[in-house]
């Protein structure tokens, strides 16, 4: 006889299955599967460990690549600017050194770590995968528990291929309901974020479930938990599926014949059982969901296409009213004006959030035979990966892009953040499919609205915004 | 990593929610492969103008701040990327301490490691350590971690909860690593199960 065992969720099921000590006190030493590595939180970490003359515990479970810093213009001559390339170097050196796999920024797997792990196949269903970025939530699309950590525990992970952890509590974020055309996965993400605020899900894991979430394709499932950070959630997972293994079945790291049908029995277990607990549950109806806009400097301050600059004169908590405030003087906006009468300076697009294939078809099919509207200082488009940057080239996409006068540039983080040469100047602003319209994230004093790959599109022919669902 | 007991320093209040760690350090400060010398690039675009000179209107740059070691923000303090840069900045400039009402998770774990205490405490608490600080140099705090205090300028306490674990880790200074190192035959009958599972 077996005792009944009580409904677990997704997280509690792979979070269990990788608790390698527990404390009395809850505090649990978690087995790490994956690690990624990339240049920026990387060389502190390294040097930690030589100077202590610790090892790589597994370096066949890291997997290091270059993306932060690099240029997106032509490679093949090194890197002009100093810090960045010694950066770079720093990380080429310590792979070495240390025995991890490399893709360096000549590489065609090279791109945004968060792009690269599913590409490659190292992102698995029912696995713990950190990297030294918040971001990496992306990879929950797939059923495994991933999230960013800092310097200090890259170093930890690197050193033993585990993380000292608490278990965090459940949120179950329910999107039903079928989005109209036009309105998409990033849509979806900036409604959620504004409707539970940028410290929404702290201290929490957040499963997506749902039709909406169901019917989006694992791309679409990626730019939903990319976000989850932007929600405060360390964390975001949906339950792996179908989609999923269709997606990873033949990568070159995706395990192959006989370890494959075991890894999918096991897969097919990784499901929130019925009843399991949620410490909280938030819905949201994907059918009647217009294209969403930011007009402020935080993920939370987000707005339908068809509204306008919210008054924040109207916020009584005074911290909260002075904030909101400094975030429209930081925006050059007034309150009351339509979100379809800002004028553009810039559209950006690409990032870890919307830089896959899926999101430059989406462009593509926009874009297609018009021309950016004069009145642009210039729109660009960064692929998320080599691979990505290959297929978009294959299906001709680039021909569409550079004819209707975009830049086609070569993959990474880029404008995104802004660490490489590609920024706003001070007073630009962007439609950006990024995740972040912090001050100064896109450049000093730059000006960020965060939308979906459609509307950036859709922005770029007309030089405001406009209802993507009114294009014809 | 130097242990945290207590400390006693006049507070800067930083009234803004949300404060970012892109606000906190902004990416330019980022391409170094060190842990220090980034005091000077704390919360750079606020602090300075322009030209380089430093903004007046920006706490820290008032003479009853500049020498603050304990920094009393709004909600959501830390949030955004993970650079841990962020809580590198923060102790150059010789910041130990972080009061508000909630912490970005990864914000808050890399305090942890680097020595720099976050404590959370209720919105009442808060304004009530906003209006503390906002005495200037007429107030001080003093926060005692194994007593899980602040004590205030009139004589009033704060009591603030602390995650057992880490009040140890901090009061002692111990290094992460270390600890865990010493649960490798764990982690080796760990990796021994995972044999098991060709796939993983």
């Amino acid at each position: 006889m077996t005792a009944t065992k009580a409904p677990t969720t997704l997280y509690d099921k792979i979070f269990e299955d990788h608790v390698v000590d527990r404390q009395d006190d809850g505090t649990c030493l978690l087995y790490i599967d994956r690690h990624l590595v990339h240049e920026v939180t990387s060389p502190q970490a390294f040097e930690g460990l030589r100077m202590t003359g610790r090892k790589v515990h597994a370096p066949s479970k890291t997997l290091a690549v270059v993306d932060h810093n690099i240029p997106t213009t032509d490679r093949s001559k090194g890197i002009a600017e100093e810090e960045s390339r010694i950066q770079v170097e720093a990380l080429a050196k310590n792979a070495k050194e240390f025995g991890v796999e490399y893709f360096n920024e000549l590489d065609i797997r090279q791109g945004i770590v968060h792009i690269v792990g599913p590409e490659q196949g190292f992102t698995l269903p029912g696995t713990t995968i950190v990297c030294g970025d918040s971001h990496t939530s992306t990879h929950g699309a797939f059923g495994a528990l991933a999230h960013g950590i800092g310097t200090s525990e890259v170093e930890h992970v690197l050193a033993t291929q585990t993380l000292i952890q608490k278990k965090a509590k459940n949120m179950l974020v329910q999107v039903d309901g079928k989005p109209a055309p036009g309105v998409g996965a990033k849509d979806i993400t900036l409604a959620i974020i504004g409707e539970i605020g940028t410290a929404g899900g702290t201290g929490s894991v957040i499963e997506y479930a749902g039709e909406a979430i169901r019917g989006l394709s694992m791309e679409g499932r990626m730019t939903v938990c990319n976000m989850s950070i932007e929600g405060g959630a360390r964390a975001g997972m949906v339950a792996p599926d179908e989609k999923a293994y269709a997606y990873l079945k033949g990568r070159p790291k995706a395990p192959q014949g006989a370890a494959w049908d075991e890894a999918l029995r096991y897969w097919e277990t990784l499901r929130t059982d019925e009843g399991a607990h949620f410490d909280r549950i938030v819905k949201l109806d994907a059918a009647n969901l217009p294209p969403i806009v930011s007009w402020g400097t935080s993920p939370e301050d987000v707005i339908s296409v068809t509204g306008a600059v919210p008054d924040p004169a109207l916020i009584e908590d005074e911290t909260k009213r002075s904030s909101k405030q400094r975030a429209l003087d930081y925006m050059g906006l007034t309150a009351g004006t339509k979100m379809t009468e800002i004028p553009l300076d810039v559209i950006w697009i690409g990032s870890c959030t919307n830089g896959r294939i899926e999101d430059l078809r989406t462009v593509a099919k926009i874009v297609e035979g018009k021309k950016i509207h004069e009145s642009l200082d210039y729109a660009m488009i960064v692929p998320g990966s080599g691979l990505v940057k290959q297929q978009a080239e294959a299906e001709g996409l680039d021909k569409i892009f550079i004819a209707a006068g975009f830049e086609w540039r070569e993959p990474g983080c880029s404008m995104c953040l802004g660490m490489n040469p590609d920024q706003l100047k001070p007073g630009q602003r962007a439609a950006s499919t990024s995740n972040r319209n912090f001050e100064g994230r896109q450049g000093y004093r730059g000006r960020t609205h965060l939308v979906s790959p459609a509307m950036a599109a859709a922005a770029s022919l007309i030089g405001h915004f406009v209802d993507v669902r009114t294009l014809g | 990593m130097q242990p945290f007991t207590t400390l006693t320093s006049t507070p800067a209040p930083l009234k803004v929610i949300n404060v970012d760690t892109d606000m906190i350090i902004p990416k330019q400060y980022l391409k170094t492969i060190k842990r220090t010398g980034l005091g000077t690039a704390l919360f750079s675009e606020m602090r300075y103008k322009d030209d380089g000179s430093e903004n007046p209107d920006f706490v820290l740059n008032q003479p009853a701040y500049r020498k603050s070691e304990i920094l009393v923000a709004g909600d959501n303090f830390g949030c955004g990327s993970s650079r841990e840069h962020a809580p590198w900045a923060l102790l150059d400039f010789g910041i130990r301490c972080v009061i508000s009402t909630s912490f970005a998770d990864i914000f808050y774990n890399n305090c942890f490691k680097n020595g720099i205490l976050p404590i959370v405490v209720s919105q009442e608490d808060l304004d009530k350590l906003f209006d503390d600080a906002d005495r200037g140099s007429n107030a001080t705090l003093t926060v005692d971690l194994q007593n899980q205090s602040i004590k205030g300028p009139d004589g009033g306490t704060v009591n603030f909860e602390i995650d057992p674990f880490r009040k140890h880790c901090l009061l002692n200074g111990l290094d992460d690593i270390g600890l865990t190192m010493e649960k490798s035959t764990k982690i080796d009958a760990y990796e021994e199960k995972l044999k098991g599972r060709a796939w993983a």
